[in-house]
């Protein structure tokens, strides 16, 4: 990956027509989320028509990426120079983005109408996601440590602000929390970031990657930038601040942070890593270690959770871990072995987004729907409300990797990488990994299917905040069988070549 | 291209069935019931099209790539059709009969979904082509049967659920692993492409064999070799169709037929018997066999001794499968068909003695036969071949396996065999005497334990033509079989191209 071959390329830089489907990318959401601010939508079907555009732009740039290879642009600024770097990965990151916040928009709709939120609160839900969607899409195509720095903190900020939203007191608290480390985790990346400044005069970091030669500066940069990564991460064990949030968040902005928002410091961690250190295999091995601690207490964690969304929380947690083993896999092994891994990592990361975001809707209706809000009090609810339920267990199939899903597909090339390279330990941190994950959520039914508990009021839900769940957790599943399409358009695959 | 089109048919058939089952509200019972036997006439169909074409020598196969070198394969070859037939016959009766059975519970619509995708799974697993499509459905198998396993939502449905699920998932992930490792070794291999692990060379003997160990591990659990076993006799607390469906074809039989795929169509027979595998597997087989009629013998529940006869029985299509030689092989095939039908009719008959009489106990069926003499009737055929005793089906498996044990050099089998036959009797039997011979409350000693008139006959039509159906299957494919698809004469067409090596 991130060979960033075509930078120097005049012929490779974006058409005026492609800026424009770009910046409508990046700032469509935005500026919705400001319209929309002032007259809030109050119709599901008016945010997906609205919508269009960017899908349709986003839409644009994968197909002309396929067809003409990546295209680079570079924007200046000042003394600064920004460079942008669109590749069939940046537009996949790019697509998935723009699918999981438009199935959250349209459910946000009727769940400020079914939760009776406060309206103006649930007002300020709008510009922020369309904020947080900017800083997403300038992370997938910045290709230098400043626009990557932008965009991590205007994401930061705008999940900060949306946690925030709710205003009760247990809401504030885990939201000044989440602030307090956001606000460290970008203090340590600022300080590698001047540290590879200081060194090597240059932020671009194809740039950085032809200059900066291993050593101690380079290394305890990247150590920095890694560590305020990992922290906003959630990686194990910085992974404390996650599940308080996602408690007190509005389902919405749960399903957007655990799908997208903490996988954006991944990407970006994997990105540097390959690029900077690509020969630190110890290090990489500690990362994977990590991760493996992750997947394991993560798992515990959720198995012993008696509330649903922490039950879920935490499962973001293990299954951050399954993308951890990434570094590894990819750092100091075989071609044939980085190409799977590599693979089975944007599978899982794909899949994952996809049904976790599925499933914090479905939990998000199962807890407005009944009024209860932990696994014990959910007792029958199987007869009454089927169709959330269907959709945590459809998300339930790819989280546990079984078939056919995305997680499946992910996890037999996570396998197949591990064999081939002959690191059997990930193999069994897969497989418990598997297991755990299995325990903790069929626990969710044990529950739902008893029918031998007192009944319980229902209340009734807009049915489109059924449906694009159960949408998402199936294009999850469906992702797991036609995964070679999109693989096979990641770039020029392998490590560090 | 045409030939692309039936195995995508078929699987589709119940895959949208279950969708639209989903779909539609509980009370719709018309369009539920005629979606469900619209469907399962039109896979019967398709399948015995294909049973058709196969025999005029066409080729229904279909193949997509998933992910680079992993590929989605569904074919239709003469041993995958089998199943495919036999499920497909069963599921129709299945249906018939859960109809009836579940009339007036909650969760209908729950129950027809999965139940569906249940039997989508088992066509998945018999067209699969290749391990990694094989292991799809085997694990959507899985998922699909667990909420019809605690489908009655007590307690004790919810304990066996998590012990089923437990067994499973675990027997899953050994066999994923063991797929994925065969993968990194050799590819891709198609059934039927046996030369690819042959030609590998001695040195990977040991991790070949280390690999078989561990799939066998996978699959043993599902087809309840002992000591993996635990899950089956609890998992019988589900309704009667859902037993009938498990022990039948969908469960158990997905994982005895998994355990022929990797012998005969992976490995190959030369293969695995220079590797010294059969003599393991035939071992383990001797012992499940022995292990699950005295089990069975020491039951006094009904369903209970029905579900350790399973253990015992489905060991017979591992027993053939391990003995080296055409004769055992075309009785572990023509084993898989009849061992379906006889443990259907069984636990039909099982579910019409508890639905109309309240029956669950053995000691309870004092001259059962005189209240419901069909059923009973049905119950004698069903027993009688699990017995062995001719002109049954279950006459047929054994004299095969018993010849090709000697065939393959093991006579000392035949003693496994006639013991496993005693006990067999000896288990059976006397549930016969009790149905025939006691005197019971149909000649005025006594009650039925909870007597409901649920039909003009003995009991309510829904749940006694299946059984009958059944009950003459069985016969005839015990009568018939020398004629063209029996069952016997088909199982003789796949042994006839394993042996072509």
């Amino acid at each position: 990956m991130n060979d960033l071959a075509a930078l120097g390329d005049e012929a490779l830089k974006l058409t005026p027509s492609l800026w424009a489907a770009v910046w409508l990318v990046l700032g469509g959401p935005l500026l919705l989320g400001l319209v929309a601010l002032y007259w809030p939508p109050r119709r599901m079907l008016t945010v997906v028509a609205a919508y269009l555009p960017v899908m349709a732009a986003t839409g644009w740039l994968i197909v002309t990426v396929a067809a003409s290879g990546p295209r680079h642009a570079s924007l200046a600024l000042g003394e600064l120079t920004l460079t942008w770097y669109l590749d069939g990965l940046a537009t996949l990151l790019m697509l998935l983005t723009q699918t999981v916040l438009l199935a959250s928009a349209v459910f946000a709709v009727g769940y400020c109408r079914a939760a009776e939120l406060p309206s103006r609160p649930a007002a300020w839900l709008w510009p922020l996601l369309g904020g947080l969607s900017s800083g997403l899409t300038l992370i997938w195509i910045a290709a230098d440590l400043l626009s990557l720095y932008v965009g991590l903190e205007l994401m930061g900020l705008c999940a900060v602000a949306l946690m925030l939203l709710p205003g009760e007191a247990d809401a504030l608290a885990a939201g000044m929390r989440y602030l307090l480390y956001a606000l460290v985790g970008s203090l340590a990346w600022l300080l590698g970031v001047s540290l590879l400044l200081g060194a090597w005069g240059r932020l671009d970091l194809a740039g950085l990657a032809a200059v900066a030669e291993p050593g101690t500066v380079t290394t305890i940069a990247v150590a920095l930038l890694s560590a305020g990564l990992l922290l906003k991460a959630s990686i194990f064990p910085l992974h404390a601040w996650l599940a308080p949030v996602h408690g007190a968040a509005w389902i919405p902005v749960s399903a957007v942070h655990a799908a997208l928002v903490i996988k954006a410091s991944f990407v970006i961690l994997l990105k540097l890593w390959l690029l900077l250190v690509p020969g630190q295999v110890v290090a990489a091995w500690g990362l994977g270690g990590l991760g493996s601690l992750a997947v394991l207490w993560g798992g515990l964690l959720a198995w012993r959770a008696s509330g649903l969304k922490a039950l879920v929380a935490y499962s973001t947690v293990g299954q951050l871990g399954y993308l951890m083993l990434a570094f590894p896999l990819l750092i100091g092994t075989s071609d044939a072995v980085a190409t799977l891994a590599w693979r089975g990592t944007w599978l899982h990361l794909a899949g994952h987004a996809l049904a976790k975001a599925a499933m914090f809707m479905a939990v998000g209706s199962l807890v407005l729907a009944t009024g209860r809000s932990k696994l014990s009090e959910l007792a029958g609810t199987s007869r009454r409300l089927p169709l959330p339920l269907l959709t945590f267990g459809l998300a339930a199939v790819t989280l546990m990797g079984l078939p056919p899903s995305a997680g499946f597909t992910a996890k037999w090339l996570l396998l197949q990488a591990a064999m081939q390279g002959q690191q059997w330990i990930w193999i069994l941190v897969l497989v418990l990994g598997t297991m755990l994950t299995a325990a903790y959520l069929f626990r969710m039914f044990r529950h739902s299917f008893d029918e031998q508990a007192p009944p319980l009021t229902y209340r009734r839900l807009p049915p489109g905040m059924d449906l694009v769940p159960l949408l998402l957790a199936l294009a999850a599943l469906a992702l797991g069988l036609v995964a070679d399409l999109p693989l096979n358009f990641l770039s020029a695959q392998g490590a560090s070549s | 291209m045409s030939g692309a089109v039936f195995p995508i048919a078929t699987l589709a058939s119940s895959l949208l069935v279950a969708a639209l089952i989903f779909l539609l509200p509980e009370r719709a019972w018309w369009a539920r019931t005629s979606l469900n036997l619209g469907a399962s006439l039109i896979k019967l169909g398709l399948v015995g099209w294909m049973v058709w074409g196969l025999h005029r020598g066409l080729d229904y196969a279909v193949e997509f790539p998933v992910v680079a070198g992993v590929s989605f394969v569904l074919r239709a070859d003469a041993l995958g059709i089998m199943f495919a037939g036999l499920s497909s016959l069963l599921w129709l009766f299945t249906t018939l009969y859960a109809i009836g059975y579940l009339e007036d519970s909650p969760n209908r619509k729950r129950f027809f979904g999965f139940f569906s995708l249940c039997v989508a799974s088992t066509l998945g697993i018999s067209l699969a082509g290749n391990l990694f499509t094989f292991l799809i459905f085997y694990e959507m198998l899985t998922l699909s049967t667990y909420p019809l396993v605690v489908h009655r939502g007590t307690p004790k449905a919810l304990a066996a659920g998590a012990v089923y699920l437990r067994y499973t998932l675990s027997g899953g992930l050994a066999l994923l692993l063991g797929v994925v490792a065969l993968h990194v070794i050799a590819g891709d291999i198609h059934f039927g492409e046996r030369e690819v692990l042959a030609d590998l060379g001695a040195e990977w003997h040991p991790l070949l064999v280390s690999i078989f160990v561990l799939m066998i591990l996978g699959l043993g659990v599902k087809t309840a070799l002992v000591p993996l076993h635990g899950w089956l006799p609890k998992a019988m607390v589900a309704p009667a169709p859902v037993s009938a469906l498990l022990h039948a074809v969908a469960v158990v039989k997905a994982g005895a037929f998994g355990i022929v795929r990797l012998v005969y169509d992976v490995y190959g027979i030369e293969l695995s018997y220079q590797l010294g595998l059969m003599h393991g597997l035939v071992a383990i087989a001797a012992v499940t066999i022995i292990y699950g009629s005295l089990r069975a013998l020491a039951q006094q529940e009904l369903k209970a001794r029905l579900a350790f006869s399973t253990v015992s029985q489905v060991s017979y299509i591992v027993l053939g499968v391990g003995l080296f030689g055409p004769l055992a092989t075309v009785a572990a095939l023509s084993h898989l068909l009849h061992q379906g039908l006889m443990k259907v009719t069984l636990f039909f008959c099982a579910g019409n003695y508890a639905e109309e009489l309240g029956i669950h106990r053995i000691d309870e069926l004092d001259g059962a036969g005189w209240r419901m003499p069909l059923t009973s009737f049905a119950f004698t055929v069903g027993a009688l071949g699990m017995i062995g005793l001719p002109p049954t089906v279950g006459f047929i498996s054994k004299w095969y396996l018993g010849v090709g044990s000697i065939e393959a050099g093991m006579p000392w089998l035949l003693a496994v065999l006639v013991t496993s036959s005693l006990l067999n009797a000896a288990y059976f039997l006397p549930i016969l005497h009790r149905l025939w011979f006691r005197v019971g409350p149909a000649h005025g000693y006594g009650d039925w334990p909870d007597e409901r008139r649920l039909g003009r006959m003995e009991t309510s039509g829904w749940l006694l033509w299946p059984t009958l159906a059944t009950a003459a299957f069985s016969l005839l494919a015990g009568l018939l079989a020398s004629m063209p698809f029996s069952p016997l004469e088909w199982a003789a067409r796949v042994a006839s191209q394993e042996y072509v090596l």
